[in-house]
């Protein structure tokens, strides 16, 4: 771990793990969806089920999801804002099996319609990952630049894809690949080294076989 | 490379000839590929949003348990004539429970090294650049060598109390502000390992009982103590007091003890305190 990893991060309480690592978890889920959320259902498991209200996690995914930041004061007040926001939030449990101790799935609606599940888990030191999008298994933490494609499992999409980057040079940090069955629905993830732009992003949506592209930069606004 | 060992931070410094918050940062800068201004900066932005938390606590603010709140504001006024300790250790004391509470009340904190433990840090260095005569930079660099040897632990051992139980959180705080201490005053670097040794000793063992689960029951109090024993031992190592047991073996027994403990005393809410009828009334009372 780095030293800002030990110091830091400036964030609103009571706990790094259920409140930041929350916030982010809402944050990533709303770049995912690409537009503003207007629908969430929130299904808290384990340890976020048990403590979660007491630290907040239900207010803090809420906050993610209207698009504040963990150190963002206005987090304890998150469910009246999404009120006014027009973000009509259920909040339940899940029963998972073989996930982190404080692992929420997040069913989240857009103003145009899109529609997304994510299911995320607070690692500790507010760090999270996303382990599931739509119910296929993903590995990433939108730490850095990070594509997710969602394809149709055929020949072709990964080169199309990295062909893509490789011209606007981008470097890709590490790849993952998914799929439901073969030849069905399938998921790639690619980390990458700097911020895509979003020229390629744009060419890549319009490609055949791709069914949505989304991309996360958490660095920006 | 991210320093894994105490006496591997000591080496660095000494071969670059630099001081130990310099040699730090130059790890950082070679580390996440920034310059020494970009670290600094970013270094000094912590202590700023520790000094605004402080300014910020709020005497009437409860956590949405109603567990907590209130008690900073109560040491703040109990005034340095009627108190044991005298006007430091009060300052100490308040800072330490307002920011805990601040962190309960769902107020801007900075986790140093946890949201639990944030307040050891604030509550040394606060009150000590009240007392005059000390620059922001100064404070800043000592944050540096909080962080270093915060590093080494978090690579030792665990700053987590799911992990490690308290001693790894607020031990981990205090041995850290123990040796940030020692560098302010102009310690050696030895100094600061032999204060950041003595700090996790004694807390070592120390478990994380959560009651309710919420960080409340006991979190806030035991910052008072993070802070305390930092002072104590960073004066003990400035006086010539050195730990009999290397910071690094410290820093690996604090692993194994963490090990050892049951799963009920890491976090779980389930034994210590949060096993009292009185915790477990509390915690039966919230679920409601």
């Amino acid at each position: 771990m780095g030293i800002f990893d030990i110091m830091g991060p400036v964030m609103v309480g009571p706990s790094s793990s259920h409140t930041a690592g929350a916030v982010r978890i809402g944050l990533i889920t709303r770049k995912l969806l690409g537009e503003k959320p207007v629908e969430a259902e929130l299904l808290l498991y384990g340890s976020f089920a048990a403590t979660g209200k007491g630290h907040g996690t239900d207010r803090a995914l809420v906050a993610g999801l209207l698009g504040m930041k963990p150190d963002d004061e206005r987090i304890p007040n998150s469910l009246e804002a999404a009120e006014e926001e027009g973000l009509a939030v259920s909040i339940g449990t899940a029963s998972l099996r073989n996930v982190h101790p404080n692992t929420a799935v997040l069913r989240v609606k857009g103003e145009g319609g899109r529609m997304l599940e994510v299911e995320a888990s607070s690692l500790g030191g507010g760090r999270i990952k996303i382990c599931r999008l739509d119910g296929i298994e993903t590995n990433f933490s939108g730490d850095c630049p990070t594509l997710v494609v969602h394809n149709m499992d055929q020949p072709g999409h990964v080169s199309e894809v990295t062909f893509l980057l490789a011209r606007y040079n981008v470097n890709i940090a590490t790849m993952q690949l998914y799929r439901n069955v073969r030849g069905g629905y399938a998921v790639m993830v690619l980390e990458c080294d700097q911020p895509i732009p979003k020229a390629p992003l744009e060419s890549l949506s319009k490609m055949d076989g791709i069914l949505k592209i989304t991309y996360l930069n958490i660095g920006d606004d | 490379m991210a320093f894994t060992s105490v006496t591997g931070i000591l080496k660095t410094a000494s071969m670059q000839g630099l001081p130990l918050w310099e040699a730090i940062l130059e790890d950082d800068c070679k580390d996440r590929g920034v310059n020494r201004e970009a670290s600094f900066r970013q270094m000094a932005a912590l202590w700023d949003a520790m000094k605004s938390a402080s300014s910020r606590y709020s005497p009437e603010a409860h956590s949405a348990s109603g567990l907590v709140g209130g008690d900073g504001a109560k040491m703040r006024t109990f005034g340095a004539e009627t108190s044991i300790g005298g006007s430091f250790l009060d300052r100490i004391i308040a800072e330490a429970l307002s920011m805990g509470e601040s962190n309960a009340c769902m107020k801007r904190i900075v986790a140093a090294p946890t949201a639990g433990s944030c307040g050891v840090l604030p509550a040394v260095l606060i009150p000590l650049a009240e007392r005059g005569g000390l620059q922001d930079e100064t404070i800043v660099q000592s944050l540096f060598v909080a962080a270093g040897f915060g590093q080494v632990i978090a690579a030792r051992a665990s700053i987590s109390g799911a992990e490690g139980g308290c001693q790894a959180e607020i031990g981990s705080a205090s041995a850290m502000a123990a040796a940030a201490l020692v560098s302010i005053k102009n310690g050696t670097p030895e100094m600061s390992a032999d204060a950041c040794a003595m700090a996790l000793m004694n807390l070592m063992g120390l478990v994380c009982d959560p009651v309710a689960g919420l960080v409340e029951i006991p979190c806030v109090k035991r910052n008072v103590v993070g802070a305390v024993n930092a002072v104590s031992c960073a004066d003990m190592a400035l006086a010539g007091i050195t730990s009999r047991i290397p910071a690094d073996e410290v820093i690996d027994a604090m692993r194994s003890v963490g090990e050892a403990m049951p799963c009920s005393l890491r976090e779980t809410g389930e034994g210590g305190l949060a096993a009292t009828p009185t915790g477990m009334a509390a915690a039966g009372k919230l679920k409601g």
